[in-house]
C-alpha cells in the first residue's frame, strides 16, 4: 500500500483530449491524484467530467495526451483492462446482480472453486462469504447475514459492496460517479464515510458530484471543468461554495 | 441539493446497520419458494382423500400409480429443466417442443440406420447421440440470433419453432417413425427393481444439472445475467458466449427427451413434444422462478413438473373428463404467480423504494 507522503502520484492525466468529429468534449486537460487523496469534479452538465473518467477507465480512446500510473504512461483499450491495472469505477447506478449475494457480487466474474469429494469442481460459496465479511468489514460495515441477496440491503449498503468489490480487488483508483445521487440523506453520509475510509487506505479516489455540501465534505482538491476545459484547480481548505460556483458558471 | 447541515456531520463515521432480517417475512419467503413442493403434498393428499372416498382405494400408496406419473413427469421435466436455465437468465425457449420432436425422429432414424452396421447396443448408442447433437444444431442457431443479432428471445425461438417443425416433419415423411431395436425398446420400458430406466436416467440428469446451476461458474453467472446484464458485462462475463451456451444446453436437454421419448413409444414422431412446451414453461413457474429473470431452482422445477403430472394423472384416476386437467394447471399456475409476487413485495422489495 502506498503511504500517503510518497511523491510519485497515483495517476496523471496530461494534456488529455477526446474530440467527436468537430466536438471538442475535453481538451488539453490535466489533473494529477496522490495516494490517499480525494479529488472531486465539478461541472455543470456537458463540462467533460463523463468524457474524461470514461477516457481514464479505458472506455473511450483519448484523441490525444496521456495517462500515466504511478509514473509509467499507460493505455487501456477495454475498462477490462483498465480494472486489472487497479482503476474501478463505482456507478451511481448500483452495478451488482441483486438476486447474489455480497460475496458473489465481489467475485462475479472471477469466481473460487474448490474441490468437492477431492474430484468435482464447486463454488467455494464460504471463501467468498469469509472475504465478504473481512471486506466489508475493512470499510466499517458489518454483516451477519452473509448469504442473504443484495437486493435485501438499502441502497447505501448496495453502494458500499460496490466499494467493497473495488477493496477486495485492490483498486487503488477509486472513479466514483455520483455515488450519492440515488441515496437518501443518511444514506449518503454512509457513502462519504466510506470514501474516508478509502481515503485512510490510501487509495487515490476521483469524485463526481452536482452535490457541493457532499465535494466540501470529502473531497482535498476541487477541479472545475467548462466545456472540455479545466476552469480552475482549489484545494478545498482554500476554497468556498461561492467560488466553485463562479468556477462551474464563468462569471 | 439537499439541506442537511455541512460537513461536521459528515465527518462521523456511520457504520451502516446491513441487516433487514425480519424473522416472520422470511419465514413468509421460504414458504414461497417451498410452495411447488407444498402444492404438490396438497394434491397429493387431495387426490388420496378423493380416491378413498370414491372408490375406497389408495391413490399415492399404490406403486402403478407412481411409476406411471414418475414416466409421465419425465418428458416434460427434461424439457422444463433446459426451459430453467433460459428462464433464469431472462429468456425463453419456444422451440424446444419441436427440437424435442425433431430428435424423436432423428433418435428413430439414425437408430435404425447404425442398426444395419453395428450391434444392436451400440445403435442405441448412436442414435442418442445423434438425437441430442442434432438438438444442439437448432439451439446454437437460437443461441446466435440471440447473443449477436439481438432478436428477443420470444422471437428468436418462436422462428426456431417454426423451423424445427417443419424439418421434423419434412424428416419424418410426415409420419411416424418406427424404431427396430431390441435395446432401445427394453431402455424405455424396463425397469430396474421396479424403477423404470427412464425415470433413472431423468434422475441422473436433473442431479447433473442441478450441479451446473448451482455449484459452477456457468450457474452463477446465468443468475446474474438474468438479475443485471449491464452488472454482469461489467464484471467481465462474457455475455455472448453464454447466451450460446445457454441455448445449446437447453436445446440439448430436448434432445435428451426426444431421444427418450423415441425409446419409450418404439417410435419417432415430430409431434412428440408440440403439448409438452407449455408444460414445460407452467413447470418452472410453479417451481418457483420469476419469469423477469433471476430466480428459479432446478429442485423447484421437479416439483413442478410433478405437480402438473400428478394433476393431470391424478384427474384421469378419480375418473374426472379429462379437459379439467387444462383449468386444474391453469389455476395453480396463476396461483403460484400470486404467491411470488406477494412474496416479492414483502420481503424482496429494496429499502429505499
Amino acid at each position: 500500500m502506498n503511504s500517503p507522503g510518497q511523491t510519485t502520484p497515483l495517476l496523471e492525466v496530461r494534456n488529455l483530449s477526446k474530440h467527436f468529429g468537430a466536438v471538442r468534449a475535453l481538451n488539453d486537460f490535466s489533473m494529477v491524484v496522490r495516494p490517499g487523496e480525494v479529488v472531486a469534479l465539478a461541472g455543470d452538465n456537458g463540462a467533460g467530467k463523463t468524457t474524461l473518467i470514461k477516457a481514464i477507465s479505458g472506455v473511450f480512446q483519448p484523441t490525444g495526451g496521456e495517462i500515466l500510473l504511478r509514473g509509467q504512461p499507460v493505455t487501456f483499450a477495454t475498462p477490462h483492462e483498465a480494472r486489472e491495472k487497479g482503476i474501478e469505477t463505482i456507478y451511481q447506478d448500483l452495478a451488482l446482480a441483486d438476486n447474489l449475494s455480497i460475496g458473489a457480487n465481489i467475485f462475479l466474474g472471477r469466481e473460487p472453486m474448490r474441490k468437492a469429494f477431492g474430484f468435482l469442481p464447486v463454488l467455494d460459496r464460504k471463501a467468498m462469504a469469509v472475504a465478504a465479511k473481512k471486506t466489508m468489514g475493512r470499510l466499517d460495515f458489518h454483516v451477519s447475514r452473509l448469504d442473504a441477496p443484495v437486493s435485501n440491503f438499502s441502497g447505501g449498503q448496495r453502494q458500499a459492496v460496490a466499494i467493497g468489490r473495488a477493496v477486495y480487488w485492490d483498486a487503488q483508483i477509486l472513479i466514483m460517479d455520483e455515488p450519492t445521487a440515488a441515496l437518501g440523506v443518511p444514506e449518503q453520509r454512509k457513502v462519504i464515510s466510506l470514501i474516508h475510509q478509502l481515503k485512510a487506505q490510501g487509495r487515490g479516489v476521483i469524485f463526481i458530484s452536482h452535490n457541493l455540501l457532499d465535494i466540501f465534505a470529502v473531497s482535498d482538491r476541487i477541479i472545475v471543468l467548462r466545456r472540455g476545459v479545466q476552469a480552475g484547480e482549489r484545494k478545498i481548505s482554500e476554497t468556498n461554495h461561492d467560488e466553485v460556483v463562479k468556477l462551474m458558471v464563468g462569471g | 441539493m439537499t439541506s442537511t447541515s455541512p460537513t461536521e456531520q459528515s465527518e462521523t463515521h456511520v457504520a451502516p446497520q446491513a441487516d433487514h432480517g425480519d424473522p416472520a417475512r422470511t419465514w413468509l419467503g421460504r414458504i414461497a419458494e417451498g410452495r411447488a413442493w407444498l402444492f404438490l403434498a396438497g394434491l397429493i393428499i387431495c387426490f388420496e382423500v378423493w380416491s378413498r372416498a370414491s372408490f375406497g382405494a389408495t391413490f399415492v400408496l399404490n406403486p402403478f400409480n407412481v411409476q406411471s406419473i414418475a414416466i409421465f413427469a419425465v418428458a416434460p421435466l427434461l424439457l422444463a429443466t433446459g426451459q430453467t436455465f433460459v428462464i433464469i437468465s431472462g429468456g425463453i425457449d419456444l422451440s424446444l417442443g419441436f427440437i424435442m420432436g425433431l430428435a424423436a425422429v432423428v433418435a428413430a432414424h439414425a437408430t435404425n440406420l447404425a442398426g444395419a452396421a453395428m450391434p444392436v447396443p451400440l445403435a442405441m448408442m448412436v442414435g442418442i447421440l445423434a438425437a441430442v447433437i442434432v438438438a444442439g444444431v437448432p439451439g446454437m442457431i437460437n443461441g446466435l440470433l440471440i447473443s449477436r443479432l439481438r432478436i428477443p428471445p420470444f422471437i428468436g425461438t418462436l422462428g426456431m419453432f417454426g423451423v424445427a417443425r417443419g424439418a421434423a416433419f419434412l424428416l419424418a415423411g410426415g409420419t411416424t417413425v418406427p424404431v427396430q431395436n431390441s435395446w432401445f425398446a427394453l431402455l424405455g420400458n424396463g425397469r430396474f427393481y421396479g424403477v423404470p430406466y427412464l425415470v433413472i436416467i431423468a434422475a441422473v440428469f436433473v442431479v447433473a444439472m442441478h450441479y451446473i446451476l448451482s455449484q459452477t461458474r456457468f450457474g452463477q453467472h446465468n443468475y446474474a445475467i438474468g438479475a443485471n446484464v449491464q452488472a454482469a458485462r461489467r464484471a467481465g462475463i462474457d455475455i455472448r458466449g453464454h447466451i450460446l451456451r445457454l441455448y445449446v444446453l437447453s436445446a440439448m436437454c430436448a434432445g435428451l427427451g426426444g431421444a427418450l421419448y423415441a425409446a419409450r413409444f418404439t417410435a419417432g414422431a415430430a409431434q412428440a413434444g408440440e403439448p409438452l412446451l407449455l408444460d414445460s414453461v407452467a413447470a418452472v413457474v410453479i417451481g418457483g422462478a420469476s419469469l423477469f429473470g433471476g430466480s428459479g431452482t432446478i429442485f423447484g422445477t421437479v416439483a413442478g413438473a410433478l405437480v402438473i403430472a400428478v394433476i393431470q394423472y391424478g384427474l384421469v384416476f378419480v375418473n374426472v373428463e379429462p379437459f379439467w386437467q387444462f383449468i386444474a394447471v391453469g389455476v395453480v399456475i396463476i396461483i403460484s404467480v400470486l404467491i411470488d409476487q406477494a412474496q416479492r413485495r414483502f420481503s424482496g422489495a429494496r429499502q429505499d423504494e
